[in-house]
């Protein structure tokens, strides 16, 4: 279990000031002009060694995210933080916004700095009212104190946080699509190459990352990479925001240290299943988009990215949505499938349309109204779409529908039968 | 399910003239200033957002066409962006814009039962907006407080932990036009782990 003193995150369910006042009180802005004095290139070396992995979903590693920015490219550099949360089960990085708006603030100033940016887009989700205002009273606050602005907290740099609000487009948390979104368009995802760090905002070197990922950052400077990477494991390192949602005691979110067991997890902080652990049916260990687990598997299983990659699932955004038995499994997946149809942007064709095929299947298949067969010919439509497709929205409405089938083919079957049955 | 974000009609009674008050063009000048001078097509999601704050929660042709003319856009890449956002309602909405989240974590925590409240006490079906335009009901995807569900969005404001008893209080109180509690309504600060309280 993590160690009081080992969390980021002192402030997670706001039980402090979550001003400026109450900020500087838990160590923030303490000394972020000597993080700066690093220099650049040593933050970003910081970064790697702590073995950051990024913390949206995709777990890239965030040193070498920020180092494929150029050096001197003569053109503006812009940092834009993606606080456009939307992936059923995932609510971490509101808390962090409207709970410890200034950690983000700090996070971004040092983020922009390894990554010569004199600028950052923080676009946050428009559904978030109360959120995007603590935020951008913080921001004042900031600017008010001289810690962004010209001359940020005395370093010499010039450093704007503006803050965007979204509209309600799930997709916009693609980061190529959030960039045509902040630049007044629809939110389609742009094909790549070329890469945000070449060509992105404005057609500008831009880094794209989670409020999570930035919002850490500061603190693995102060206690250096060598605290967060002994914490965890190899190439999983650090502390974690968790979402537990669905079918246990005490949802909540809660910080804990990678690759803690998902049991314990869910037993020491979310106050266990309900109805007990022999009660579980299934998890969804990362957000909607990755395959669920069977209670077989997650009686053993260690949250973190490889360990979830081996059981074919993945740790995504750590929102762990559990399910126990009174879950009709089917209906959940078909009501993902619902999500994912309705979020689809239109631009590629096999998830436009498959979104929709597979989510009227899905339909169908909670009552067990298709033929044996159909269950390999949605199968094979996944596999279709999977790949196909710009973004990875496609992707992420295919897998939980795999995962379905890998783990629960039999539950199918025995509704078509029964049906069958039925019917005759 | 009808959901006037996801219309992508635009409606088709013609309204008096829209004209910025004067409030909203002084936050225009300072919205601007976010973005590089010669890329304020940045700003059109901010501008639809307060021209339908302005308009009762609904972007009317006209509203529409102000906010292009405002920044020298197309009429066509305004509508474009207002027809692509599911929080831009393309026909005219109730007082109370009351949103269910449908998505699974609400779901496995009873959101089918919120809505079957929501259609006794506002008397509307979901998806369609009460006689007396006191609610609009709709159910939408994913809110993003899934460690506090069931919940609602009712305008701007989230209300949280709900089971049919709070929820049905929430909108008897907006029907009496009483004040309601914003946020959780069991009394837990954010998304902490402890539900029971000491008095």
């Amino acid at each position: 279990m993590l160690k009081e003193k080992d969390k980021i995150f002192k402030n997670l369910y706001g039980f402090e000031d979550w001003k400026l006042e109450g900020a500087k009180k838990r160590g923030i802005w303490s000394n972020t002009k000597e993080l700066i004095k690093m220099g650049s290139e040593k933050i970003v070396e910081e970064i790697k060694n702590s073995q950051l992995r990024g913390r949206g979903g995709a777990g890239f590693p965030a040193g070498l995210k920020w180092s494929f920015m150029p050096k001197d490219s003569g053109k503006d550099h812009y940092l834009v933080v993606n606080a456009d949360e939307s992936e059923p089960g995932t609510c971490k990085d509101r808390e962090i916004m409207r709970n410890d708006p200034h950690l983000l603030l700090e996070g971004c100033l040092v983020a922009a700095f390894a990554m010569h940016a004199h600028t950052c887009y923080i676009y946050i989700r428009g559904e978030y009212y109360s959120e995007s205002s603590n935020l951008q009273k913080a921001i004042d606050e900031a600017y008010a104190n001289n810690l962004i602005g010209k001359n940020a907290c005395g370093t010499g740099w010039d450093f704007d946080i503006y803050l965007h609000r979204g509209a309600g487009a799930y997709i916009c948390g693609e980061e190529t699509a959030l960039l045509e979104s902040l630049e007044g368009k629809k939110g389609q995802p742009r094909l790549k190459p070329p890469f945000p760090a070449g060509a992105g905002l404005y057609g500008c070197p831009t880094t794209v990352t989670n409020v999570e990922t930035v919002a850490v950052s500061p603190t693995i400077l102060r206690r250096g990479s060598k605290w967060f990477a002994d914490l965890g494991s190899a190439n999983n390192t650090g502390t974690k925001i968790f979402s537990i949602s669905g079918h246990v005691n005490n949802p909540c979110n809660v910080e804990e240290e990678m690759g803690i067991p998902l049991k314990e997890l869910i037993e020491k902080h979310a106050g266990g299943v309900i109805g007990g652990w022999e009660n579980l049916l299934a998890v969804i260990p990362g957000g909607a988009s990755v395959p669920l687990l069977p209670k077989s598997i997650c009686d053993t299983v260690k949250m973190d990215f490889d360990s979830l990659k081996e059981v074919q699932s993945g740790l995504g955004t750590a929102a762990v949505i559990v399910m126990n038995k009174s879950t009709d499994i089917v209906e959940a997946i078909a009501r993902l499938s619902h999500f994912y149809k309705h979020e689809s942007c239109g631009q590629c064709t096999p998830c436009r349309e498959g979104t929709g095929w597979m989510y009227r299947m899905m339909e169908k298949m909670i009552h067990g109204n298709v033929e044996h067969q159909d269950i390999d010919k949605i199968l094979d439509v996944t596999k279709q779409i999977e790949g196909h497709t710009i973004c990875a929205l496609g992707d992420a409405a295919a897998w939980p529908i795999q995962g379905l089938f890998r783990h629960f083919r039999p539950e199918i079957e025995k509704r078509i039968q029964e049906r069958n049955r039925r019917v005759a | 399910m009808h959901h006037p974000g996801t219309n992508n009609k635009v409606y088709k009674k013609i309204n008096d003239n829209f004209e910025w008050s004067s409030e909203n063009f002084k936050k225009i000048s300072e919205i601007i200033k976010k973005y590089p001078s010669n890329r304020i097509q940045s700003a059109v999601i901010p501008l639809l957002d307060l021209a339908q704050r302005q308009n009762n929660g609904w972007l009317s042709k006209n509203s529409m066409e102000k906010v292009a003319e405002t920044l020298s856009m197309s009429y066509i890449r305004v509508l474009e962006v207002a027809t692509f956002y599911s929080m831009f309602n393309l026909e005219p909405i109730g007082k109370n814009f009351v949103q269910i989240c449908r998505t699974t974590p609400c779901w496995l925590r009873g959101s089918d039962k919120l809505s079957k409240v929501a259609k006794e006490v506002c008397e509307t079906n979901i998806g369609e907006t009460s006689d007396d335009e006191v609610f609009t009901v709709v159910e939408v995807e994913c809110l993003g407080a899934c460690c506090n569900a069931p919940m609602v969005q009712i305008n701007d404001d989230y209300y949280e932990d709900l089971d049919e008893e709070s929820f049905k209080k929430i909108l008897q109180d907006l029907k009496d036009n009483k004040s309601i509690k914003v946020g959780s309504q069991i009394g837990r600060k954010s998304s902490q782990p402890e539900r029971k309280f000491d008095a």
